[in-house]
């Protein structure tokens, strides 16, 4: 099976604490720690399961600016065979409606049977799986977290609410958007990510995927992020403060008081 | 005049709750717009759903075919290109069923797409002013949507006010003769019900909830502690029970169990919707975590920042003092 997986460069929400830059219209985006989208690795780790039985091979792509190129060489360090870095001033401010466009195109130069995403990644839309799919006229499950390989088609089960599963059969070529927990991704140390330090990532911009320039970036955006704020936290927590005895102390009336102690 | 026509999915002939929370979002949006009903599926269920609506919606549509009986989205999104007008508004629940259908649907409809809104500003000529959410909550957006040529937009259940009027005496318009050809490359097999596990989360009073915060397996057996000496038990979020080490059906939120404990100890959870979703009849959330900043505070009764690996056993013993 050939097999491409889309991965996103992400802030670390478990590395970071989240502060307005001084305009207060962006993250202030200077110390952030990025990490690749949790969610990918799951899909990088599924692809590698199915390649394993199946034979093929993966390839990771991956839109954004240089230094991207880093989540490409974590899942290939992972075991992906290839990376493919899409970058071009023209596709920054792409919504995400630009970046299945973008995607879309390098689907076309390869002959992949099967690709795979994250179910959502850090802005939480869980968008370009399914967006991509459209484009491509190929059918698309969302939140998978099984599958079974098969000929011309295949059985995926999608959660559904209540952790249920939903069994499907889909025919390839398709779109899958992967959801934790469906396997457990392997551990990547240093000595595998400098193993692929040398190895060479193509990097494509808008004239070689043939995509008109208009149709991404900020020009092509129907969704625009004006700003970023944090909200007020006046009608949140009462928090509870002093040293730890007088904290405990404290809660512990509280505790007392609605019945649960 | 802006349309706005807004998806109900339904099961066993019960509307989802979003049906309510619908004409607010649309309120939101524009208020002087027209807010329609669609449903589809098929049979004696699929009209019931359509009547009962009109006491909400003055015009629901219902498209009834054999194919939709099971909400399969692919058939679905299908059957709405056809029947939905291009430049609509189209609202959708943020769900496992509306992740599947509205990111495709909008390409289908070349429309806008804006996922997961939490609330909206109105309309400025054809653009819609709206907020989301990023980084599990962690801090917010203002998000413009150009909607001249339409726009599919998710909504986050739960969080529209629920209109309570059963005044409309709308009326069901049936395009079923509308929806196309419903062929569909993916096939709805079967639904594998969760595993019922060894500790019922749901019938306990008060649950010590692990998140990521803590860390290590090995942690565990604190939040054990702890659970043991305010007579609770042990619950956590989704990273717990996908690291395998607690069993699925300790899971709290959307996609695992959904309690109503009279006290909720969150223990180094970030308090993400999928989460809080799980969490219901309102008990009195006590949220440890050390970054003060974490979403929980926000939504949570009580806010400690302390590390939760110093901060349990120190309330374990503090309680077992008393
Ligand atoms: C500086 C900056 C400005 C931006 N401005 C805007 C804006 O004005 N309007 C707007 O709507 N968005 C804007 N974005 C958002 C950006 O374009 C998002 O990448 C896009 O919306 C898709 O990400 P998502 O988190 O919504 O993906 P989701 O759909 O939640 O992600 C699901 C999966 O899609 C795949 N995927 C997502 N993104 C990529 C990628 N880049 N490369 C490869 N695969 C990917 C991954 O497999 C991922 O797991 C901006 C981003 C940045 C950094
Ligand atoms: C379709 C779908 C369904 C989902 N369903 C669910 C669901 O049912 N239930 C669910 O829980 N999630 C669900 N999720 C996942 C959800 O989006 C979040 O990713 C998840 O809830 C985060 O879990 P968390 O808060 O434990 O981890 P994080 O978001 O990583 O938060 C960890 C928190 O711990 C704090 N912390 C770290 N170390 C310490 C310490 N030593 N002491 C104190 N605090 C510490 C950090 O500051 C942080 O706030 C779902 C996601 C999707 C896409």
């Amino acid at each position: 099976m050939e097999i491409l997986v889309c991965v996103k460069r992400v802030p670390d929400t478990a590395e970071n604490e989240f502060e307005l830059n001084a305009e207060g219209n962006d993250l202030d985006r200077d110390d952030l720690v990025y990490s690749v989208n949790e969610w990918d690795n799951y899909a990088v780790e599924e692809a590698i399961r199915i390649v394993d039985n199946l034979g093929g091979s993966i390839t990771v792509v991956t839109v954004g600016d240089d230094e991207a190129e880093e989540v490409l060489r974590r899942e290939m360090a992972m075991g992906a065979n290839n990376g493919v870095l899409l970058s071009d001033d023209a596709f920054e401010g792409s919504d995400g409606r630009g970046i299945a466009t973008l995607l879309k195109a390098e689907v076309e130069t390869g002959n992949y049977d099967l690709i795979l995403t994250g179910a959502q990644a850090d802005e939480g839309a869980g968008q370009v799986g399914g967006m991509l799919a459209a484009m491509l006229d190929y059918p698309y499950a969302s939140l998978v977290n099984k599958i079974e390989p098969g000929e011309g088609k295949i059985k995926v089960g999608r959660e559904i609410e209540g952790g249920n599963q939903e069994m499907n059969e889909i025919e390839l070529p398709c779109v899958l958007s992967i959801q934790t927990g469906i396997n457990e991704p392997r551990y990547v140390g240093i000595r595998g990510i400098r193993k692929v330090a040398g190895v060479e990532i193509p990097v494509k911009g808008a004239g070689d995927l043939g995509v008109d320039a208009g149709s991404v970036g900020e020009a092509g955006a129907k969704t625009k992020r004006v700003d970023y704020f944090v909200p007020d936290p006046g009608d949140g927590a009462e928090m509870l403060d002093g040293d730890t005895d007088e904290i405990i102390e404290k809660l512990i009336e509280k505790l007392k008081a609605k019945g649960g102690l | 005049m802006t349309r706005i026509f807004a998806y109900v999915p339904f099961k066993n002939g019960v509307t989802d709750d979003v049906a309510l929370e619908y004409p607010d979002a649309a309120k939101k949006i524009d208020a002087g717009a027209s807010l329609t009903a669609v449903v589809t599926g098929h049979g004696a269920d699929l009209d019931n759903v359509a009547d009962a609506l009109t006491k909400t919606y003055s015009e629901v549509i219902k498209i009834d075919n054999e194919a939709l009986a099971y909400p399969n989205a692919e058939i679905v999104r299908k059957a709405l290109t056809h029947v939905i007008p291009a430049d609509a508004i189209v609202l959708v629940p943020h769900d496992t069923f509306g992740m599947d259908l509205a990111p495709g649907l909008s390409i289908k409809l070349d429309s806008a797409y804006a996922a997961d809104v939490v609330d909206f500003e109105g309309m400025d000529g054809a653009t819609l002013k709206l907020i989301r959410q990023e980084l599990g909550g962690a801090v917010s957006t203002h998000v413009t949507c150009d909607a001249a040529s339409g726009a599919v937009i998710t909504i986050r259940p739960g969080t529209f006010a629920p209109a309570d009027e059963e005044g409309a005496s709308g009326t069901v318009v049936d395009k079923s003769g509308e929806a196309g050809d419903l062929s569909a490359k993916r096939t709805f097999l079967e639904v594998v019900e969760a595993e019922v596990g060894d500790v019922d989360i749901t019938k306990s009073d008060v649950l010590v909830s692990i998140g990521r915060g803590i860390e290590d397996e090995d942690n565990i057996e604190m939040a054990q502690d702890l659970a043991d000496a305010m007579g609770g038990v042990v619950a956590c979020s989704r990273p717990i029970v996908d690291a395998k080490w607690l069993e699925k059906s300790r899971q709290v939120g959307t996609s695992g169990q959904t309690v109503k404990p009279k006290i909720y100890m969150a223990m180094g959870i970030s308090g993400s919707f999928q989460h809080m979703g799980g969490i219901k009849g309102n008990p009195f959330i006590v949220a440890v975590n050390k970054n003060p900043k974490a979403p929980i505070f926000q939504v949570a009764d009580v806010g400690i920042v302390e590390d939760i690996l110093d901060f349990m056993p120190e309330l374990q013993e503090a309680i077992e003092d008393l």
